[in-house]
């Protein structure tokens, strides 16, 4: 259980980025947050691992404050998120079981990590993860040679075999084809509901976050504007989000 | 009318700064007694000294083999150690690893002192301390390299794709984990390339620091021409020269598959 808890973020120039946000997310919930750009939702969703730290307000998860987590501790609250990015983030130069087992580092001594001298359940794990979404052959492929879909799902291992409970991706289907955006958020889906993993999506295609989410966030200027079920979040509340008409591009239309 | 016409721009700086540099050239001409009478009147004697140069001699090419190949050791043992060095001191001059102005400053700071010092002065230094002979001169080296290379290095550094390291941040590494599983395999291939660079330059300044007793061919570079035996410096020239162009050639092919 994710609680946040008046969360606000106000950036050295003054900007608000988010604006006392207070909302809780339980446990195997597939919560999709939508707003314009720059309404805050990559801030919220880099809060919730501290990549971006709130400048007031609290978010406890599991009963543990992340906001006053430090050095190690942090690290092992870490441990517990998987995080998905818009490009991907691999170390491209390294093959696809050594991007899925870096995943595994928070798990280990540094010594043994650095060493690369994984025990053998890390390894099973790490090719049982490339088996869930489907690309168990490119192991030993480097991860620059696979294609845009391919290194997404390469990254959903990595959260994987990280035996993340919570799943925070950022723009996952930015960077990708319509097709390929349908396969990574039915990997994801699959995920939520097979691993009961928490997933926490931002998309900026309305029709995709109608249709996987079970919930809906909307922000507008750094503020939660909505919070609910995804049967009410209707086209009129859709509107009062975005402050205006949907546009085509906001839908992935395939 | 004339309102509308755009106005020349002035002359006058550029007038002045090429007015400067003629008088600056003309002070140290002036200062230090180089006249164009004194080049043309020593033509017959640079002319003498080049027949005295040819030929080469050729025996003397076997009996320098020995002193050439160490001073390639010595380059290569300067650029491996200096190279070391380097890891540690390019990650703390980056900005993007070590966050805090206090740790980039300093060792930035380390960095460009160590890069002013002249490679002979430093040659010169160490033979004061350790004596004559190749530690000197190999020590010299490897300041000399460290300075190159982790200046280079650092500079890349801060280039590398911020994202893998953003990833490594989130699956809850600590620092040393987010350095090796986030930075070394982004900067690798460039580190193995500066390294050949740094091997290539250091072959050139090991030639010489024989002059100031740190070992090497520069010793018999020195001791032939106290002798007046241009035809044995013709001889060192050319092997150098040779040697020179074939490393050149051969780190350059591999830096080239490299990156």
């Amino acid at each position: 259980m994710i609680e946040i808890k008046e969360a606000t973020k106000v950036y050295s120039n003054g900007t608000v980025g988010l604006n006392k946000i207070n909302t809780t997310i339980n446990q195997g919930d597939f919560v999709v947050i939508v707003g314009r750009s720059g309404a805050g939702k990559s801030t919220l969703l880099r809060a919730i691992n501290r990549l971006h730290d709130i400048t007031d307000g609290e978010i406890v998860i599991n009963g543990k404050s992340l906001t006053k987590a430090n050095g190690k501790q942090l690290r092992e609250m870490r441990r517990d998120i998987g995080m998905i990015f818009q490009n991907f983030n691999l170390i491209k130069r390294n093959t696809v079981l050594k991007n899925v087992l870096s995943g595994r580092v928070a798990y280990h001594s540094t010594m043994r990590t650095l060493l690369g001298l994984w025990p053998k359940a890390d390894v099973d794990l790490a090719h049982d993860a490339l088996n869930r979404v489907g690309i168990p052959d490119k192991a030993y492929v480097r991860a620059d040679e696979l294609s845009g879909g391919q290194q997404q799902r390469v990254s959903i291992a990595r959260a994987l075999a990280q035996e993340a409970k919570i799943i925070l991706a950022d723009e996952p289907v930015a960077s990708l084809d319509p097709l390929t955006t349908r396969q990574v958020m039915d990997d994801l889906r699959r995920i939520n509901q097979e691993l009961g993993i928490t997933m926490i999506v931002n998309l900026h295609f309305i029709d995709i976050a109608r249709e996987y989410a079970t919930r809906i966030i909307g922000l507008r200027d750094g503020e939660l504007v909505f919070d609910g079920p995804v049967e009410d979040a209707t086209d009129e509340m859709f509107t009062q989000i975005y402050e205006r008409e949907i546009k085509k591009d906001e839908l992935l239309g395939v | 009318m004339n309102e509308n016409t755009i106005k020349k721009p002035s002359k006058v700086k550029s007038t002045l700064t090429t007015l400067l540099l003629f008088l600056l050239i003309w002070g140290s001409a002036y200062k230090t007694d180089s006249t164009f009478e004194e080049l043309f009147t020593g033509i017959p004697e640079i002319i003498s000294l080049l027949r005295e140069m040819i030929p080469p001699d050729w025996a003397y090419f076997s009996y320098i083999t020995p002193e050439v190949l160490i001073t390639i050791q010595m380059a290569l043992l300067g650029a491996t150690f200096g190279a070391i060095l380097a890891i540690p001191l390019s990650l703390l001059a980056s900005s993007n690893i070590f966050v805090s102005p206090w740790i980039y400053q300093t060792a930035r700071f380390i960095l460009n002192f160590l890069r002013t010092i002249p490679d002979l002065l430093l040659a010169a230094i160490f033979v004061a301390i350790f004596g004559l002979g190749l530690i000197p001169g190999v020590l010299a080296l490897t300041i000399f390299s460290l300075g190159i290379i982790a200046k280079l290095m650092y500079e890349f550094i801060e280039t590398i794709d911020p994202g893998p390291l953003e990833a490594m941040t989130a699956v809850g590494a600590n620092k040393i984990q987010w350095i090796a599983f986030g930075v070394i395999p982004q900067i690798a291939a460039q580190f193995a390339a500066y390294f050949l660079y740094t091997f290539e330059i250091n072959i050139r300044a090991a030639a010489i620091l024989g002059l100031v007793g740190a070992g090497g061919i520069g010793l018999y570079l020195d001791e032939t021409l106290n002798f007046l035996e241009y035809q044995k410096t013709t001889s060192i020239i050319l092997y150098t020269l040779v040697v020179i162009m074939v490393i050149d050639y051969i780190t350059k092919k591999i830096r080239e598959k490299l990156l």
